[in-house]
């Protein structure tokens, strides 16, 4: 790990004055990603502004038709949430199935979305649960977040503050681990939401992506097999040992169709 | 019996310190003044050094010394070896490349070790390595095994033509075709046996100190065998005599053979301390063990089972290519070869079988000895055959067992493959193994899948493993550079409790309590006043260590001889004391009697007598302390029948493990938790390999791909099922406690197990690692050939 100078502010507005001051600098959320990237010296920012004294972006807020929760929300809490849990299962369930229980109690929302890994799993959540994320300068729809792989809408000092979820009509996320890093090889997410029924696919692409031909096909209702005759394109899909793109295509539906009967039934 | 003696389920002594922190592993040892090496490595697969420059690393902040092969060449050290001598067909002695421990004009795989950076922080070592220049050629690589001797391939050594080290045999090749001309039904597959990476616990670590005033060396290492490891540093690298270097072998987080072998770091940290005069720590990082462990397996196999009507085996033959890495690792050619040809034989009665094994040279880090080290290939080999064998003659995979069996009446049975088998049960084990299993309700379950769209398969492996590797002649005979027996020192102190010396070394093995228990059994004194040292040559007597499950049959057969010393010796101190005749006195339950009488001595009070004679026979040396060097008669052969049970979820490749039966026979065990444990863990192992691991380097650049856990995929708690474990021992006339070895076995039988249950749910041939991306593209080609 080289150097770099920390700060831990205690307010928003320091920690981006902080960071707008650095030369290359860097928040630091859970550090899930971004220490082991320092470590193997993947990474070398010239300052690292830790997130973790700053109260204003902890904690989950559930009224009646959404879940908010804080950008540094550590998956755990999300997982053991009640308030998350009965209004949508499904992301509880999601925030449980993360990583390992280390990575879990330390991970965030606004870290994992932020760094937009094309294997995390909450960039499924918040693209197939249609979540607005919220930052100190503005709101962005989930549908212009994710803008390709490691890419968001964040502009340069800009930081995630919460992010917030509609509550679905149903909603299931189904994963198939990669069997080394247990990340999602695929994992998708199917949501019928007040706009439609929504599948976000994450670990298949370079980024999360919507899978419109099932979106279409699940419409009439959730169940496998409304997906019969659908078909996934292999197209740009990722390549690598555990799996090829036309593995990865066949797995979207298989999962899609698991999660559409889990919500469905 | 006592509590704690031989048979007994007794707790392992060591774990309250493991499971507390209170292990000394390597990286929990420091020295005053101590500084931190870190290595320069090749990048590349295969590269020519034009040049190194040193001096911007040398001028960094904290660097003590930037040090590289050239220097160390011109010190005298090294180059590292390989133990044991293979000949080629036509005679020729094998191929074995330069191998120095740090490259000097060439580098033959990524991870290769080019310079030692030593400076007083770990960090600024690893940011002056940065700041050496190296000026390579980089040169086209091979990294595939089948394509390592084909022609126009790269060549690695310039001196060794064709990448290849040795085109090795075994058998009458003309006998054996003769046979397979006669066959009723030949069965033939091609396998290839996947590349795995050790992955211990523990990375490989060294801590290195000169002392200038005695000039003694002391090495504390990650060894499986620290005394071999001193006598290499010493006879052939040249770093220290040997009376001068101390080498310790602490704590060690795993091994599964990786840690028996004498590497380039260890030679390069040991040199370096004396030539900066400063103790010098290095442990690996978990990518350097990747990249540099010496890994396991890694051959391309075709087998042919000829047999005639009834399904009985009349002719085996078998054509092996065997990677063995960039350059030989300190016992690399034996393991494709006497460590495995000489298997192949299996449980069975095979009258005739030829193997050939070529092994080839590869831009891969070396290949050596891993769990199981060869006896794993064969026993794959065997038993995929003879599970394919009963498919193809429409016998049941159990039936063509029972068939071919060597029976029980033929021990001691001397297969055409070099081994001559003292004792087994193998009808005995299978059967009990297929009860374990509910073999008999396997139809029901199969139709219970179908139903719920699930594909489920048995399959069998009924493996044969050679433990304890000796006798030394024997050894000496086949090549091998050393001999194999094993030495302990049983050292009662005067208050009556006692020191247990032993050459070998237990990293994982529990032989604190394994040892102690034979110990408090044999001699009567309390478990609890037993203590066993081990892994460090200032203290215990010189042996070989551990490795091929030889700790018990060889190092406790030693620890038994000790110990009959011991009982001879303290007949004559208590003769005397109870005024008696030698011959009439009788040892049992640790007293010393005089038969017929109720004249007795404890073996404590002997012991007391032997520290303190003030009455005591004339002539006799005072103290009770005495050390045994076993040489084995033979190898030991355990064997035994493991069963697996799959489902196969079509939609989406994945193998769920629902059962998993095994039956072994270790002759007699002295811990049964422990060994059920060492079961458990080479299942997990052999699992492993059957479903997840594979080493895989890039075709083109030669650079590892599954460089860390993100793509290597080792086996998880649940990956596995609850394993069914039962124990069919048959004693080994051949040794004193009866044993056999456990250490591997789970390792061994495991893999043909998996996939023989994979093959049979999914109805088409496969290679290890069956992930689900392969089972799932296995299920579309035989979907698309049937359509």
């Amino acid at each position: 790990m080289h150097d770099f100078q920390y700060h831990k502010p205690g307010s928003v507005a320091d920690a981006a004055a902080a960071a707008a001051g650095a030369e290359d600098g860097s928040f630091l959320a859970g550090g899930q990603t971004l220490i082991p990237t320092l470590k193997q010296r993947l990474a070398a920012p010239s300052d690292l502004v830790d997130l973790s004294g700053v109260s204003e972006l902890q904690g989950i807020t559930v009224s009646g038709d959404s879940v908010t929760i804080g950008a540094m929300t550590r998956h755990a809490d999300v997982a053991a949430s009640g308030d998350v849990a009965a209004a949508i299962l499904a992301l509880a369930a999601l925030a449980g199935g993360i990583g390992d229980p280390q990575v879990r109690n330390r991970g965030t929302i606004g870290g994992s979305i932020a760094n937009n890994d094309p294997a995390a799993d909450y960039p499924a959540a918040v693209l197939g649960l249609n979540a607005t994320v919220n930052t100190n300068k503005r709101s962005i729809a989930a549908d212009d977040f994710f803008t390709g792989m490691f890419e968001t809408a964040l502009e340069e000092g800009e930081l995630i503050t919460s992010v917030s979820f509609p509550v679905p009509e149903a909603a299931n996320y189904q994963k198939f681990h990669n069997p080394a890093s247990r990340y999602a090889l695929v994992g998708v997410m199917v949501a019928k939401t007040g706009g439609g029924v929504r599948v976000a696919v994450t670990g298949a692409g370079p980024c999360v992506f919507r899978a419109s031909s099932l979106e279409q096909a699940l419409a009439g209702g959730l169940s496998s097999s409304a997906l019969d005759g659908a078909s996934v394109s292999a197209d740009g899909l990722n390549s690598d040992i555990h799996a090829t793109p036309e593995y990865r295509a066949h797995l979207v539906k298989v999962m899609a169709g698991r999660a559409a009967d889990a919500a469905g039934g | 019996m006592a509590d704690n003696g031989i048979g007994t389920r007794t707790v392992r002594k060591e774990d309250q310190r493991f499971l507390t922190g209170k292990g000394n592993y390597l990286d929990d040892i420091n020295r005053p003044g101590q500084a931190y090496a870190y290595f320069v490595r090749s990048p590349y697969a295969n590269a020519k050094i034009n040049g190194v420059d040193t001096s911007a690393a040398a001028a960094a902040p904290g660097v003590v010394a930037v040090l590289t092969g050239q220097e160390m060449a011109a010190d005298g050290i090294g180059p590292l070896i390989c133990g044991w001598m293979i000949s080629s067909k036509d005679g020729s002695p094998m191929n074995a490349p330069a191998h120095p421990a740090l490259a000097v004009d060439k580098v033959n795989y990524v991870g290769d070790h080019v310079a030692i950076v030593v400076a007083d922080t770990y960090n600024q070592a690893k940011d002056a390595a940065e700041l050496v220049e190296v000026d390579y050629d980089e040169l086209p690589s091979v990294t595939d095994t089948a394509g390592a001797a084909a022609a126009g391939a790269p060549q690695i050594h310039a001196d060794i033509p064709g990448n290849i080290c040795y085109d090795w045999e075994l058998g009458d090749k003309a006998v054996v075709d003769e046979a397979f001309s006669k066959a009723h039904h030949v069965t033939s597959l091609d396998m290839i046996n996947n590349r795995l990476i050790p992955n211990a616990m523990e990375p490989r670590a060294a801590v290195a100190e000169y002392d200038p005033g005695t000039e003694d060396m002391t090495l504390y290492t990650t060894s499986q065998n620290p005394h071999v490891c001193r006598l290499i540093m010493s006879a052939f690298l040249q770093v220290a005599p040997e009376h001068k270097l101390r080498v310790i072998a602490p704590d060690v987080g795993g091994g599964f053979g990786s840690k028996i072998f004498v590497y380039a770091e260890e030679t390069a940290t040991l040199w370096a301390s004396r030539r900066v005069n400063r103790p010098i720590k290095w442990v690996a990082e978990r990518s350097e063990s990747f990249l540099s462990d010496a890994h396991g397996r890694d051959h391309v196999t075709h087998a042919e089972m000829a047999m005639d009507e009834n399904g009985k085996f009349i002719a085996m033959r078998v054509s092996t290519i065997a990677n063995l890495g960039a350059y030989l690792s300190t016992f690399a050619s034996a393991v494709p070869t006497y460590l495995y040809a000489t298997l192949l034989a299996g449980q069975y009665t095979t009258p005739v079988i030829y193997a050939e094994v070529k092994g080839v040279y590869t831009n891969t880090s070396p290949v050596d000895a891993y769990r199981g080290a060869g006896r794993p290939e064969a026993t794959y080999v065997v038993e995929r055959l003879v599970e394919n064998a009963a498919r193809e003659m429409g016998l049941d995979p159990a039936e063509i067992r029972r068939r071919n069996f060597i029976p029980n009446d033929a021990f001691p049975y001397e297969t055409p493959v070099v081994h001559t088998y003292d004792c087994g049960d193998y009808p005995k084990a299978l059967e009990e193994a297929l009860k374990l299993a509910d073999y008999d309700g396997l139809a029901a379950r199969k139709a219970d899948a179908q139903s719920r769209g699930k594909l489920r398969g048995v399959g069998l492996s009924a493996y044969i493993e050679a433990c304890g590797i000796a006798p030394s002649a024997a050894v000496g005979a086949l090549g091998g550079g050393v001999g194999l027996w094993e030495a302990a020192q049983i050292r009662f102190n005067p208050t009556g409790n006692v020191t247990v010396l032993a050459g070998t070394h237990s990293h994982g093995q529990g032989h604190a309590t394994t040892f102690a228990q034979v110990v408090a059994d044999k001699l009567g004194v309390p478990y609890e006043n037993v203590e066993v040292v081990e892994g460090d040559t200032d203290k215990g007597p010189f042996g070989m260590g551990t490795y091929g499950s030889r700790s018990i049959a060889v190092g406790g057969s030693a620890i038994m001889k000790a110990a009959d010393k011991i009982i001879e010796k303290g007949k004559k101190i208590a003769a005397h004391a109870l005024e008696a005749a030698e011959e009439d006195i009788e040892f049992s339950g640790g007293n010393f009697s005089v038969a017929g009488t109720d004249k007795a001595m404890n073996i404590g009070e002997v012991a007391f007598a032997a520290y303190v004679p003030h009455n005591y026979p004339e002539g006799l040396e005072p103290g009770l302390d005495e050390t045994a060097f076993y040489d084995p008669l033979n190898f030991s052969f355990p064997s035994g029948v493991h069963i697996a049970e799959v489902e196969v979820d079509p939609d989406t490749g994945v193998v769920d493990i629902i059962k998993y039966s095994a039956v072994d026979d270790f002759g007699n065990v002295i811990n049964p938790m422990i060994v059920e444990g060492q079961v458990h863990g080479g299942i997990a192992q052999g699992v492993g390999q059957a479903l997840l691991e594979g080493c895989v380097y890039d075709d083109d650049s030669g650079q590892l791909v599954t460089g860390s856990y993100m793509d290597y995929a080792m086996p998880r708690a649940d990956d596995l099922p609850s394993i069914d474990i039962g124990m069919s021992p048959v004693p080994s006339p051949l040794n004193p406690l009866g044993v056999k070895g456990a250490g591997e076995a789970g390792a061994i039988a495991s893999p043909a197990a998996v996939i023989n249950a994979v093959t049979d749910a999914i109805g088409a041939d496969i290679d290890m690692p069956a992930t689900p991306l392969k089972v799932w593209q296995t299920l579309n080609s035989a979907k698309a050939a049937a359509e």
